[in-house]
């Protein structure tokens, strides 16, 4: 099963080293991965996102603990979150089709944000499956460029009565 | 007052309470070494990095206390890699000092550079580059935490050299603060009152006790829990020493070359008590046939050593020292453990049936070969057990678990994890340094002594007198003896003849040479070199270069499938 794992871990050289390494050495797969600075710059929040059962999944997250540098460590699984990447889609174009193009865009919420003569980049948030949706969308047109983040996530307020 | 780097890391050293450090001088260190020349610490000059860090391993593994390497940049830490795995497979308490290349120089291939924190990231429990003169003190302290707390292991610290001369005032911090290191030492009581419930509940338990035992120095409350409630114990191969190898609820060593016994006991217990221990494959052979009808308690500080390889029915995370403490005080009234023991009584006899069945043995002929086994009783012998004995890796470490037996803690020293060859001779003097007045043996196999030889030079150097037993067969023994089991006997280079006199080359360093080849010159030889107290002592026994190691358990099989002599 699909875990996203948010790690918090000093902000210090070599600490994504330290993460990457422990995956690999043991054998566990990163699908992706996103590191930035937290509000306090002295802790950064990376993103995990990975797969195994549910011993794996045990292992990574003990593992995770175990190292140093980490400070927290976070499973998102069966808890209710929300989970967002971004993706820039250039998109071939002309004047026929651009129409259709602009329309994918609006009902997804996406953006231009750049233009030529034969193609438009698109930028898009979402999770996982409208980034799937748009992709699937806007390919039969040609993709010529695809670059996403990795996914990050935010745990949802519990809802008050 | 302001100090330069190379002072206050000697400085923070000796307010850390190290009194030894092993170590080889290169470019990158001479401003510590230029320090250490009016001697404000021992110093144990070795002959190779490799030899200062199992040197530090035995000190540790022999006291307690972490092991102090420095050593150069570039080759002289890369050499220091094969011995910081060593430790860190065993979780031995050590902090290994690099020099580096001035941080201007970093990341440019200067000359002897290596990026040492990199390589050993995955070998070290934690590591640190020093940037800044002015945060070493406070990650000299860290280290020195972070190696001898929780799960302990060894820290490396690499220390560019225009730190070590740039200058500044310090002061060595009290305390380490690290906000993602907080380890649990106390067991969740509910979880003991469950296993406590559960142990009184069984009737066919053992006490399965690892290397944690060592380290946490709970050899008392181990063996206080195993009188209490009557179980019969196993240790592992670190675990020996850690409850004591003479006493009657002792079955011996479990796993691939455990007895009869104890793999026995394994395999039919209702209720396996695991206490520092890890479940290594070593241990276990076949891992989803092993201990099928046990309920598992897991005692250890490391979360994740709990449920890695097999599944466990109740979890202690926390140092065993106060997790056994912890239950000895759940124990109930008296009457009932009596009670509870005389359940055991058909258990027990099951265990001895077990033990007369199939013991440890080997046929020494009076005319015949010298038999290694033969060689270790008698060491036992002349001691009385009263030494700290090292081993090298193969068949020599087998033996050596198995014919000589450990009463206490800290006695027995060897490299279970990563089975290092060349590690018991300078792990030897490592503990003669930190016990000058305890007998150390040292029981080598030829192939293995030679993989650290020089440090005969270190030990003649500061007049240890380190006994060497060297089991010489000629022979990669362990290796050859599975080419003998399953590979057909096609002995592919395992024959290691070419071999030095190890009596002359023994004298060419300086130290004491003797040789047995024949049965009768075993014991006169021992008594020889026990006597010898000055310098260092070689015993060359000339053993049967066709004994194998047994019991046997092949590399996945289950433990019950053992090939008995
Ligand atoms: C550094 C290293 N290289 C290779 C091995 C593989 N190995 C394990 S036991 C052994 C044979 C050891 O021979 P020797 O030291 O003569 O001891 P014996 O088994 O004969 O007692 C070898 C080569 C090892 N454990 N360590």
């Amino acid at each position: 099963m699909r875990h996203t794992i948010s790690v918090l871990v000093t902000n210090e050289f070599g600490v994504l080293s330290r993460i990457s390494g422990l995956f690999s050495g043991r054998g566990f797969n990163i699908e992706s991965l996103s590191v930035a600075e937290t509000l306090d710059p002295a802790v950064s929040r990376m993103t995990i996102v990975t797969r195994g059962d549910d011993k794996v999944i045990e292992q990574i997250n003990k593992q995770l603990n175990k190292l140093i540098s980490v400070i927290k460590v976070h499973d998102f699984t069966g808890e209710e979150h929300i989970e967002r990447e971004l993706a820039m889609i250039k998109v071939s174009s002309n004047q026929e089709n651009r129409a259709e193009i602009l329309s994918i865009v609006d009902i997804f919420r996406a953006k231009v944000v750049d233009v030529s003569p034969r193609s438009y980049t698109i930028e898009v948030t979402g999770d996982e499956e409208k980034l799937r949706a748009i992709t699937e969308l806007l390919r039969p047109f040609g993709i010529k460029e695809y670059v996403s983040t990795g996914r990050i996530a935010m745990a949802r307020t519990p809802k008050q009565r | 007052m302001k100090k330069n780097g190379a002072q206050t890391f000697i400085e923070c050293l000796i307010k850390e309470g190290v009194d030894t450090v092993f170590g080889f001088p290169g470019g990158a260190v001479l401003p510590i070494y230029d320090v250490l020349y009016d001697e404000p610490l021992r110093h144990i000059l070795v002959r190779h990095e490799q030899g200062a860090v199992h040197m530090a391993d035995g000190y540790a593994r022999a006291t307690g206390r972490p092991g102090v390497v420095i050593v150069t940049s570039g080759p002289g830490a890369t050499n220091t890699v094969t011995g910081i795995a060593t430790a860190y497979m065993d979780s031995i308490p050590m902090v290994v000092f690099t020099g580096q290349v001035p941080t201007a120089l970093i990341g440019n291939d200067a000359f002897q550079e290596a990026d040492i924190v990199g390589i050993t990231r995955p070998c070290t429990k934690h590591n640190y580059l020093v940037k800044d003169i002015k945060d070493l003190p406070r990650i000299i302290k860290e280290a020195f935490y972070i190696a001898t707390t929780g799960r302990p292991g060894p820290v490396l610290v690499d220390m560019p050299k225009d730190v070590l001369m740039a200058s500044a005032e310090y002061k060595y911090p009290e305390k380490a603060h690290i906000e993602g290191y907080n380890p649990t030492y106390k067991g969740h009581p509910g979880q003991i009152k469950k296993a406590m419930d559960f142990i009184l509940s069984c009737k066919r338990p053992v006490i399965y006790a690892g290397g944690g035992i060592v380290l946490a120095n709970a050899a008392e409350e181990l063996c206080a829990l195993a009188v209490k409630l009557n179980i019969p114990v196993t240790t592992t191969l670190m675990g020996l020493g850690g409850f004591p190898g003479t006493h009657p609820l002792f079955m011996g060593m479990l796993g691939m070359h455990g007895t009869f016994t104890a793999n026995m006991a394994v395999m039919n217990t209702d209720c396996l008590i695991a206490v520092g221990a890890r479940f290594d494959d070593r241990v276990t052979g076949k891992i989803d046939e092993f201990a099928p009808y046990a309920g598992v308690v897991h005692v250890d500080i490391d979360p994740t050593s709990i449920s890695k390889n097999i599944r466990v029915d109740i979890p202690i995370v926390g140092d065993v020292k106060a997790v056994l403490k912890d239950m000895l005080k759940h124990l109930g009234a008296a009457a009932s453990l009596r009670e509870h023991k005389k359940g055991l009584d058909e258990w027990h006899k099951q265990v001895d049936a077990w033990t007369n069945a199939h013991r440890l043995s080997y046929k020494q002929e009076a005319k015949g070969k010298i038999k290694p086994q033969f060689v270790i009783e008698k060491l036992y012998e002349a001691t009385k057990g009263r030494a700290v004995v090292t081993t090298e890796v193969g068949q020599n470490q087998m033996w050596a678990a198995q014919f000589f037996k450990y009463d206490k803690p800290r006695t027995f020293i060897t490299s279970g994890g990563l089975g290092t060859m060349g590690f018991g001779f300078p792990a030897a003097i490592g503990a003669q340094v930190a016990l000058p007045d305890a007998t150390v043996i040292g029981i080598a196999g030829d192939g293995s002594l030679q993989m650290n030889i020089q440090e005969l030079a270190t030990a003649v150097q500061y007049k240890l007198p380190i006994k060497i037993a060297i089991l010489n067969n000629m022979v990669l023994g362990m290796v050859r003896q599975w080419q003998e089991f399953f590979y057909d006997k096609r002995y592919s280079h395992t024959c290691v003849s070419v071999a030095p006199d190890f009596v002359k080359l023994a004298e060419a360093y300086g130290a004491a040479g003797l040789r047995a080849k024949t049965p009768d010159e075993v014991v006169p030889v021992i008594k020889e070199a026990m006597a010898i107290k000055d310098r260092p002592v070689i015993m060359d026994f000339k053993v049967d270069p066709f004994e194998d190691v047994y019991p046997m358990v092949p590399a996945g099989q289950p433990l019950n499938k053992m090939l008995l002599v």
